[in-house]
């Protein structure tokens, strides 16, 4: 009997003996996530259910990344599969209004300086001594997309998955602190304080529905491999512009996205186990996701201002930080920004259109990057 | 392949096709607007 009660209460210890330093960090490094999401506001909807997955499987003895382990289900059925992040863009192509892109379509450029940030830092990436898939990973978070650094990342770098994530995600949170100084760095004072005119150039309904179906059969030609990033987030908008189909349009927006949003979050945060996370190489995956938003923000300015350059002054290159696909922090960013130099430039709306052009200058890239690997022979046809 | 090779061919074609898909867009989207023009007439009151 007295042998039997120690036995039964060094159980209830087993854990606690099982506990290693690495564990005991990231359970740390997951209660630091959840304060961000909770208390700063950051991403709460990624963050919150990343942070408890990374406490969650971080657990000794829980074995919850176990060949039973629940959030092994979650992440062998959507992340291996690439089902959830897909599924998200359903949804945020049902929540995007591209009209302010679609009045001024030649903003979208900004879109496509803005993702130069990717191809950078994959050079970056390659020159620290990644391998050429694991650099890819890292360099999509230039993308400044989680959904499109998750699809990318969980389809060539799963290991890196956690990393890559958490990096995109807490940078993507951090835009109204990372792109404002570098903003003011590249540009003077006199191109600060340009007012655009009002860009408001009616689109009818007809267009705003071929849209989506032209950017898709377009862009999926052109760039296969990305077709189901394309394909998902114009089905998203399509619905949203169509009028025809309400209820799915509201169930991709809500109730899908927000069941997705969840089991993705912790499934992100399952891969944050110890042995995988705590390694020199995510420190190095953080400082290039940086650097990755860092660039985009400076490659956006630079085009902005050749495009000011261009036009006779007509543009601000400060919209050109909005060329990313952080939508609409950057564009609010950029708006604030222009207000600190000359009270009345109102730069919200051309800052919106170049916004929506790196919502699908983001997807773009990473296709044509898909397609730039696929046909180079490194990644499978 | 080596490293060098892969990274500036990815960058490269990576940059220039990114700007050239998003470029032909905008070309589309200026002719879906043309095709198809908003119709800016007012509403006739009864």
């Amino acid at each position: 009997m007295e042998s039997a009660l120690i036995s039964g209460l060094q159980g209830l210890f087993l854990g606690v003996a099982a506990l290693t330093a690495g564990q005991a960090l990231m359970i740390l490094v997951g209660c630091g996530l959840l304060y961000l999401g909770i208390r700063k506001g950051y991403e709460p909807l990624l963050l919150l259910p990343i942070g408890f997955g990374a406490i969650l499987v971080n657990i000794p003895l829980a074995d919850m990344m176990g060949k039973e382990g629940f959030l092994r289900f979650f992440y062998d059925f959507g992340v291996l599969t690439e089902i959830f992040p897909l599924l998200i863009f359903i949804g945020i192509g049902a929540m995007t209004d591209f009209q302010p892109l679609l009045e001024n379509p030649k903003i979208i450029l900004l879109g496509a300086a803005g993702q130069f940030g990717i191809f950078l830092t994959l050079l970056l990436a390659l020159a620290v001594g990644f391998d050429k898939l694991d650099a890819v990973a890292v360099a999509i978070i230039g993308a400044c997309d989680g959904p499109t650094a998750i699809y990318v990342s969980s389809k060539f770098a799963p290991h890196m998955l956690g990393a890559v994530s958490v990096a995109a995600y807490s940078y993507m949170s951090l835009v109204p602190l990372i792109q404002p100084p570098i903003m003011r760095a590249l540009t003077t004072d006199k191109e600060r304080k340009i007012v655009m005119g009002v860009a408001k150039r009616p689109v009818s309904k007809t267009t705003k529905i071929l849209f989506p179906i032209v950017v898709t059969i377009f862009a999926s030609i052109l760039a296969p491999k990305g077709a189901p990033l394309i394909g998902t987030v114009m089905l998203g908008n399509l619905m949203r512009e169509s009028g025809v189909v309400e209820r799915l349009k509201s169930a991709a927006e809500n109730e899908i996205a927000n069941i997705v949003t969840l089991l993705l979050g912790l499934s992100i945060g399952a891969t944050m186990e110890a042995a995988n996370f705590l390694r020199p190489q995510t420190l190095l995956v953080l400082a290039l996701g940086f650097i990755a938003i860092g660039l985009d923000t400076a490659v956006g300015v630079l085009f902005g201002k050749a495009m000011c350059l261009l036009t006779g002054g007509k543009i601000n290159p400060l919209i050109g930080a909005a060329g990313i696909s952080a939508f609409p922090m950057s564009a609010r960013v950029v708006q604030v920004e222009g207000q600190k130099y000359n009270k009345k430039s109102y730069l919200l709306m051309h800052a919106m259109s170049a916004n929506a052009g790196g919502q699908i200058g983001s997807v773009i890239a990473a296709a044509v990057m898909l397609s730039v690997l696929q046909g180079m022979g490194i990644i499978a046809g | 392949m080596d490293t060098w090779t892969f990274g500036w061919t990815v960058a490269l074609i990576g940059m220039g096709g990114t700007m050239l898909v998003l470029w032909i867009l905008s070309l589309l989207i200026l002719l879906l607007k043309k095709l198809f023009p908003q119709n800016t007439r007012p509403a006739e009151r009864g």
